[in-house]
């Protein structure tokens, strides 16, 4: 399957692994990525904030690289990205004369975009295009005793209405069908569907970890081995931050997250260091202790 | 006549016990309301059930509760729609989140919510000298502020929002939803003081995570996260309020950054949300954040290099939308609420309506 992919700012930013681990993890899915390597960040709902149709306008432009390609749709792995995103494309598909505006600034480019675009999050292309089933099929390593507790992100599960998310699409399970598939165990905890509090870590700093802080102690009392999330920007703030976040709440956390395509990663064979996993702030040890694994060794394709 | 496991939270603070799960069967029809069903289990089996309602048609907004952990009001929910919801069968029914209990499913409105309407002045501040006749106004922007006129004061968005939950000061989404009804209303004369206020509140405007939990919550569509950013847009590129909580730099950096960069340079937003690197509020922010980016040295995530260079830049593409965009004297927002969808607007197609009415 051939996939337009737009990876985010903070996949190559601060969270470099995040990028590495999908591109390792692609081929084995067959999947092809033609990367959006000239589209522009998403504006993660700072730029919608500030002008709106600043935010729509640069959003039509990648959805309208993301049409030139030959990709049968557009992929992301940020939550962030799928949200911020999503929202402007309610904008644009819901209204042709605001459309056409829009389009009129891209037109000194050559660029259109035409109402419709399918975005995914890399979670909802496993579930829906991929299949859980295939996916089990091509598990090489199974997570069996693997303890994991799924943290989406607001932006990939809220709004409900604007994402899709219906009886048939039940987009804020999949983690939890996710890590089933892949023969870990989920854990369920409080914080799973809440904030990370990285949106006001510049503006309420206490307030905004110890929404980090509270959600991975939650996840800890529930006996959790680590965390996954398909956010980078929640990454920061329950990866980068935990040890502050710890500190705020008055605990020890010490606790993994790992991103999507590495849990995924892990499941389908690949060695923890090729997925980056030693560029944690808190090492995942208690997923791969690389002595004495808590996950089984991968077997031979 | 269908039935239905009913299990209510149950908790009485002058009893001294710690709540309860309290399970009725009850029977109705599959879609009459939980609150009906309270109300059945209250009439038919316990009298001492504490439930506040009156309307019974999602007018009053007194039956906030949370029924299988979605906030709502019990009066606005069908059985069946809750029991889809159902961890195991049965119709969970908990008092709201984020305020005191005074009894199962009665909740302190005037700690919590009350409290917070009543800190944004919420009645209209209206320009002196006050005209002989009524005031004119457009009406777009009126009919953009009935959408938060339409809330019903219930507490459901009060009930789940995440920043309160951390922060239990935070002005809320009900409270700043009430906020941008007055900033919104072209009759009002003290835009610039209420967002003033609003922002250099530490537990104000720019508290908000913009989670969407209030957006889900709202059984009116009152859309309060979207308000909230609407009084961000308005205290920051109209009124420029330079607040001390870092909204407006935080938001500005934001912009900027992607405008020189393209794609998010993560090394400059920190400093420059703080004022830029050298701001005397910066220095401490930074000293403070030394710990984080060693850690992040160490582990290969950051480097020296992608930190202090820009290995990115905006192509004159991107760059071009910015300059274009922001060049304009007014901001162009298309209102979905205002506006509907070209789907609602489309002109009705009368053979439709003719072979519809036929069918009936």
């Amino acid at each position: 399957m051939k996939v337009a992919y737009w990876p985010g700012c903070v996949s190559r930013g601060f969270t470099p692994e995040l990028h590495g681990s999908m591109a390792q993890v692609a081929p084995l899915l067959d999947l092809e990525l033609i990367e959006l390597d000239r589209a522009s960040c998403c504006g993660a709902g700072v730029i919608a904030e500030h002008n709106q149709e600043l935010a729509d306008t640069l959003n039509a432009r990648t959805f309208a690289l993301a049409q030139q390609t030959d990709g049968q749709l557009m992929m992301n792995i940020c939550s962030t990205c799928q949200g911020a995103q999503t929202e402007c494309q309610e904008r644009l598909d819901a209204n042709a004369v605001y459309r056409a505006h829009v389009n009129e600034t891209l037109s000194a480019e050559g660029l259109s975009y035409e109402a419709g675009i399918e975005n995914k999050n890399f979670l909802w292309l496993l579930v829906e295009d991929i299949g859980l089933e295939t996916l089990r099929r091509k598990v090489r390593r199974p997570l069996t005793n693997l303890r994991v507790g799924p943290f989406y992100g607001c932006y990939i599960v809220r709004p409900t209405r604007r994402l899709g998310i219906d009886h048939e699409h039940p987009r804020h399970r999949y983690l939890e069908q996710l890590i089933d598939a892949l023969g870990g165990t989920v854990i369920d905890y409080a914080g799973s569907h809440k904030c990370c509090g990285f949106p006001i870590i510049t503006m309420n700093k206490t307030a905004s970890l110890m929404q980090a802080g509270r959600h991975l102690g939650d996840a800890r009392d529930a006996q959790a081995d680590c965390v996954v999330t398909p956010c980078p920007l929640c990454h920061l703030n329950l990866d980068l931050q935990q040890p502050i976040a710890a500190s705020v709440v008055g605990r020890e956390l010490n606790m993994p997250v790992l991103h999507l395509p590495q849990l995924v990663g892990l499941a389908l064979g690949l060695e923890p260091k090729a997925l980056g996993m030693g560029h944690h702030i808190v090492k995942p040890t208690t997923v791969i202790d690389w002595t004495e694994s808590v996950v089984a060794s991968a077997v031979p394709a | 006549m269908a039935e239905f496991k009913l299990r209510l939270r149950r908790y009485d603070p002058e009893s001294g016990e710690p709540p309860y799960w309290d399970e009725h069967t009850i029977e109705l029809e599959p879609h009459r309301s939980v609150l009906e069903a309270i109300l059945q289990a209250k009439g038919r089996f316990d009298g001492s059930i504490g439930i506040r309602c009156s309307c019974r048609a999602a007018i009053c907004g007194s039956c906030g509760v949370r029924v299988n952990g979605q906030p709502g009001l019990a009066c606005h929910t069908h059985l069946s729609e809750a029991l889809e919801r159902s961890r195991d069968g049965a119709i969970e029914v908990e008092p709201m989140g984020n305020m005191p209990v005074i009894k199962d499913l009665i909740v302190d409105m005037d700690a919590v919510h009350w409290k917070k309407v009543q800190s944004v002045t919420p009645w209209l501040l209206g320009r002196e000298p006050v005209p002989e006749r009524e005031y004119l106004v457009d009406r777009e922007a009126m009919v953009d502020v009935t959408q938060s006129m339409a809330c019903i004061q219930c507490g459901a968005c009060v009930s789940d929002c995440l920043a309160m939950e951390v922060d239990p000061e935070f002005t809320g989404p009900a409270a700043l939803a009430k906020a941008y009804r007055f900033v919104g209303d072209p009759r009002d004369a003290e835009h610039e003081e209420r967002l003033r206020y609003l922002a250099e509140n530490e537990h104000g405007l720019y508290t908000c995570t913009h989670c969407f939990k209030c957006v889900d919550a709202c059984p009116k569509d009152v859309n309060p996260m979207g308000q909230i950013m609407r009084l961000r847009r308005i205290a920051g590129s109209d009124h420029h309020i330079e607040d001390r909580n870092n909204g407006y730099r935080h938001e500005h950096a934001f912009v900027k950054n992607i405008k020189r960069n393209g794609l998010l340079h993560e090394a400059d937003l920190l400093p420059d949300s703080y004022g830029g690197k050298f701001h005397p509020r910066a220095v401490p922010e930074l000293i403070a954040s030394l710990p984080v980016a060693l850690r992040g040295m160490l582990r290969g995530k950051i480097t020296p290099a992608k930190a202090l260079l820009h290995p990115h830049k905006a192509s004159k593409e991107v760059r071009g939308i910015f300059e274009k965009i922001e060049a304009k004297p007014e901001r162009y927002e298309l209102n979905l609420y205002v506006s509907g969808t070209d789907e609602d607007n489309a002109p009705t197609n009368a053979a439709e309506l003719t072979k519809s009415g036929g069918a009936a």
